[in-house]
């Protein structure tokens, strides 16, 4: 059970409009679907990441679909979080042999603000299927704690 | 969900468009670079998240089709969302003959790469010249 806060209320409605401002200049319309659709070379940020949080942990999950796998760079910096790699273009004897060229390819880097600090000796990293998963475990100091109750 | 998008190339059937609000689930047209090769057609698509089981390519009448299901449950407390997997659907009508049985697909680091041979009647023929 919660009782109202206004001020809670207020930080929502931050949020949200943080959220409308966000989707407005990424490209995208609110309203319809995040597409994995993915954009034109240098269209806009890539590649797309979708941040979760738990308890413990911080997720960043990236849209990188056949970039080669030893190319794939993470760094860590305070509470930065870098991607980069490279997806190679198709090996294509003659630019006139080309019906449709619709994947951008080349090198890309992008940083990410977790707002958090990161125990960074525990971070895991999978790519799979085209998604890079990165599991960012938060530092001691950044996790809520558990504070007992001694009844006197 | 397998309607037509395109028409095959002899006109028999006409086009059915798949209205966003009646289709079983939303879908998205994934990104091609198509090219040609000596023998036939290559085709690379960006399918992210989808794995082989849920993919389902066949050529017929002429036209290739790519469908892939993405299976993918967003996590709670999301930060910041700027993307969503949603399957992938998408057709193409293909201008001459290709040999089905040689076609080949094989799905690296969330891209399909699709190889089709075109069939033996439709391959170029070197004609040598002579001369007298």
């Amino acid at each position: 059970m919660s009782t109202w806060d206004p001020f809670r209320e207020m930080l929502e409605l931050r949020r949200e409009l943080d959220r409308t401002f966000d989707a407005f200049f990424s490209g995208r319309q609110p309203g319809l679907p995040r597409l994995a659709f993915l954009p034109g070379r240098g269209a806009r940020q890539y590649p797309l990441v979708n941040v979760y949080e738990d308890r413990d942990n911080v997720f960043v999950e990236a849209l990188a679909p056949g970039v080669k796998p030893d190319t794939l760079d993470l760094q860590y910096q305070g509470t930065v979080l870098t991607i980069s790699g490279e997806k190679p273009a198709p090996e294509v004897s003659s630019p006139e042999s080309y019906h449709r060229s619709e994947r951008a390819a080349g090198r890309f880097t992008r940083s990410i603000e977790l707002g958090v600090p990161i125990d960074d000796a525990k971070v895991e990293a999978t790519y799979k299927n085209g998604l890079l998963m990165v599991k960012l475990p938060k530092a001691e100091a950044a996790k809520p704690r558990q504070i007992a109750v001694s009844v006197g | 969900m397998a309607e037509q998008t395109v028409v095959p190339a002899d006109g028999t059937s006409t086009v059915t468009t798949r209205e966003q609000t009646r289709a079983e689930e939303r879908y998205v047209a994934p990104p091609v670079d198509i090219y040609e090769e000596k023998d036939g057609l290559v085709v690379l698509a960006d399918i992210p998240g989808a794995d082989a089981s849920g993919l389902d390519v066949k050529v017929d009448q002429g036209i290739l089709t790519i469908e892939a299901r993405t299976s993918y449950s967003p996590m709670a407390n999301p930060l910041r969302r700027e993307f969503e997997l949603v399957n992938f659907f998408r057709q193409f009508q293909l201008p001459e003959k290709v040999a089905a049985d040689q076609i080949s697909a094989e799905l690296t680091n969330g891209v399909l790469k699709l190889k089709l041979p075109w069939a033996p009647e439709v391959r170029p023929r070197r004609i040598q010249v002579k001369t007298t």
